[in-house]
């Protein structure tokens, strides 16, 4: 989302994003003076507790873990997403059917699917790639059906006037047009995945970040809890702010 | 500085300077202008893209400052806020989407705290002026693009400003709706005796329409000329076959062409022809 | 009714009959999954006895709480933000990846400060949907065409009556898609809630009978859920037309 009305220089940017950051850590630490440590621990002890748990072995084992099922849900959601985005977006007929449909299920909070996921896969990494897959599927087929949909006719009008194979069309003009809204697509889909895994392995595992958030959840272990969640947030937000920058560049090429 | 009698708004020594974006010039748009509005006349103003009429209608308007110099409506100094008794029909379509058009033409009027029956009355007489009157309980979304904008003009209208200014409002429309719209202008302004200011890129619009055609040079933008039509004020479209019409638009575009030419880059001037 | 719904209806129906049939002819394991017709019996059984009462009212109450806070506070901040360049593109690139964290975690938190009551769970909805609905206010007054800003000003109209009278009625499409999406949210928000640490709700509802191999019960109440959610949605999409009339841009 580029924000209209501004125009910053870099180095004020980046300045403006520092002391975001130091208001977030401040008020972080205020609100732990205000309630304790039975409820959070302030930024530094939990920074150091994160560091300390990255380079252990056994953490390090759960985040395999993690990072493995999310690979595997994020490639099978893309796929299916991609491939059921492009069929509705050729089509119009199937998308006026459907589209209503995945949008109802978009909004259904699938934490009620989760003990029908988990009947049907057993506990295991079978069940957290489920989890991830029926996160993220949806919003990467809805954004490639805009994509597909929203190209422009004249285009490939174009197209047809300068005689292109359809090989060559898809090349030259589809593929380049409906690239960045895709991406888009790609982007939201990896945060939903990503939420989709980690939830799974809450409740259908017993490796993994996912499962040590539950267990320190039962275990009202506050460092924990607190570690692992700035070391999500960080990955999140690192793999966000890189893919929302490639995210404009191909939209400002268009 | 005294101001005549018969002006009805004036600029003086207006300039227009937009503070530079980073990384570039600020930009001169507009100025310096010296410009007197005579009560009740229709002034048009032609000028090459770019060269900061619709500026101008805003300083005119007192939808934006001056940087430098001062305008003048009914002899008093507009500071930053539309005087009362001016009217504004942009180029985009302003109608509210969400309101019919007859609570669009209504908008203005319930806001000024006037009674129920009255505003019914003038809303009404407004709609059946401008031919609106089976589209009153239509949203804008059903109407044509000439049809908005006609809402827009009433809307406008029923304010009965004294003056109003149209910053190239037919713009969207094709060739032959113009020039009935611009037939309809004139029976407005027949009728309302209000002073209009129009701006248009279209020099026959300006010269068929206009009791005195201003045109701009490219930017900055300032008066290059500012010619009398000396059209009687009955007119309409048919003008365009007098012969005074030709020798008009012909003056017109003989300086525009070259401000044209000045806007788009170009410094040679190719063959300069005769001018009236 | 047009072709396309009359399709989808018949997909729909066509989903469950098979669905029906799979488990009746045990395809499906009934330990896995019980006949669509037995879910909605144990729904009514539910319903009639008076035990759903109590779990609805309890969430309903809660993602009520959390949906109507929501759109106020998102409203209200993404209307401040705007008015804020620099702090709003400070805040983009959070705002982008702010969905992909497991906000639940914070519950037990917000339990341990707030105590185990209402509270906790209204927050979590909150925290949820919030943003949804900063977004979509932030980019319904993005759209607003600056003509009509500019017309409010040829009205001379003040500040606080082009608000009301022209911004917000230019917005209400946008702010329509933020509240699909903050009653989505705060759904979401509270039955996660409910799921991880509550006594009460459909959330907690369906928890323990999970845990108590209650397939019926389980059922039942995610079959509530999906007819429940299905309906607000349906609601919110014909208050939507209902506001939006007219105006087909």
């Amino acid at each position: 989302m580029s924000v209209p009305g501004t125009r910053q220089t870099r180095l004020s940017r980046y300045f403006d994003f520092v002391i975001l950051i130091a208001v977030i850590l401040a008020a972080w630490q205020v609100l732990y003076v205000m309630v304790g440590t039975a409820a959070l621990t302030p930024p530094t002890a939990t920074l150091t507790y994160a560091l300390t748990l990255l380079v252990e072995p056994d953490f390090q084992v759960h985040m395999r873990a993690s990072l493995e099922a999310f690979y595997q849900a994020l490639l099978i959601a893309y796929a299916l997403g991609l491939m059921l985005g492009l069929a509705l977006g050729f089509y119009r007929f199937a998308s006026e059917v459907i589209e209503p449909l995945l949008s109802a299920l978009y909004s259904l909070p699938k934490l009620t699917l989760y003990p029908i996921i988990l009947l049907t896969f057993g506990l295991g990494t079978s069940a957290k790639v489920a989890f991830g897959v029926i996160h993220g599927l949806i919003p990467v087929a809805l954004f490639c059906m805009n994509a597909v949909q929203t190209i422009n006719p004249s285009h490939l009008r174009t197209a047809r006037a300068l005689r292109l194979s359809s090989f060559e069309t898809i090349r030259t003009i589809v593929t380049p047009a409906i690239v960045p809204e895709i991406f888009t697509g790609l982007r939201v889909g990896f945060s939903l995945t990503l939420l989709g895994v980690l939830t799974g392995e809450m409740f259908a595992s017993q490796r993994g970040l996912g499962f040590l958030l539950i267990n320190a959840i039962n275990m009202n272990d506050v460092k924990l809890i607190m570690a692992l969640i700035l070391i999500l947030f960080f990955f999140a937000t690192c793999v966000n702010g890189i893919m929302l920058v490639i995210d404009k560049k191909l939209h400002q090429r268009s | 500085m005294s101001i005549a009698q018969d002006t009805h708004a004036c600029l003086r020594a207006v300039t227009k300077v937009f503070p530079a974006q980073p990384g570039m010039e600020p930009v001169e748009a507009v100025g310096p202008i010296e410009l007197d509005i005579r009560r009740g006349e229709f002034f048009a103003i032609v000028g090459p893209s770019g060269c900061g009429k619709s500026t101008l209608l805003d300083i005119l308007a007192g939808l934006t400052a001056p940087t430098a110099g001062e305008v003048f409506f009914e002899g008093k100094l507009i500071q930053n806020e539309v005087p009362d008794g001016v009217g504004v029909v942009f180029q985009e379509d302003a109608s509210f989407p969400w309101l019919t058009v007859w609570n669009n033409v209504a908008f203005g009027l319930r806001r000024k705290g006037i009674e129920r029956a009255e505003v019914e009355h003038s809303v009404n007489h407004a709609l059946q002026f401008m031919g609106l009157t089976a589209f009153a309980g239509a949203h804008p979304a059903q109407l044509s693009g000439g049809m908005r904008q006609r809402v827009c003009i009433a809307r406008t209208l029923v304010l009965k400003p004294r003056m109003i200014l149209l910053d190239e409002p037919f713009g969207a429309l094709d060739q032959q709706t113009r020039l009935l719209m611009g037939d309809e202008l004139l029976r407005l302004w027949r009728s309302t005796g209000a002073t209009v200011v129009l701006i248009t890129h279209a020099i026959d619009e300006a010269c068929m329409l206009a009791d005195r055609v201003g045109i701009m040079t490219a930017r900055p933008g300032r008066f290059a000329d500012v010619l009398a039509t000396e059209w009687t004020p009955d007119r309409d479209s048919r003008v365009v076959s007098h012969e005074r019409f030709g020798k008009l638009t012909g003056h017109v575009w003989s300086i525009l062409r070259e401000e044209s030419l000045r806007a788009i880059g170009h410094t040679q001037l190719v063959g300069q022809g005769g001018s009236l | 009714m047009k072709p396309a719904t009359r399709v989808r209806v018949l997909i729909v129906l066509a989903f469950f009959l098979l669905l029906e049939a799979l488990c009746r002819t045990d395809v499906i394991n009934n330990m896995t999954m019980i006949p669509p017709s037995q879910m909605l019996v144990a729904l009514w059984k539910m319903a009639w006895s008076g035990r759903l009462w109590k779990e609805f009212v309890s969430s309903i109450r809660n993602v009520a709480m959390s949906f109507f806070l929501a759109v106020l506070f998102g409203t209200l901040s993404g209307a401040l933000l705007h008015q804020m360049p620099r702090v709003r593109r400070v805040f983009d690139p959070l705002l982008a990846s702010y969905y992909s964290v497991p906000f639940f975690a914070l519950y037990p938190l917000f339990v341990v400060i707030f105590g185990l009551n209402d509270w906790p769970l209204i927050l979590l909805g909150l925290v949820f949907s919030i943003v949804a609905v900063i977004v979509s206010t932030l980019n319904g007054i993005d759209r607003i065409p600056r003509v009509l800003l500019r017309t409010s000003r040829s009205f001379r109209m003040k500040r606080s009556s082009t608000l009301t009278l022209i911004i917000l009625p230019a917005i209400v499409p946008q702010l329509f898609t933020g509240m699909k999406l903050a009653l989505a949210y705060s759904f979401i928000g509270v039955l996660a809630g409910e799921f991880i640490l509550a006594s009460t709700g459909i959330g907690h509802g369906i928890s323990f009978a999970y845990d108590s191999f209650d397939n019926e019960t389980m059922y039942g109440l995610i079959a509530f859920t999906l007819i429940l959610v299905t309906l607000m949605n349906m609601g919110l999409l014909s208050l939507e037309r209902y506001f939006l009339k007219g105006r087909s841009r």
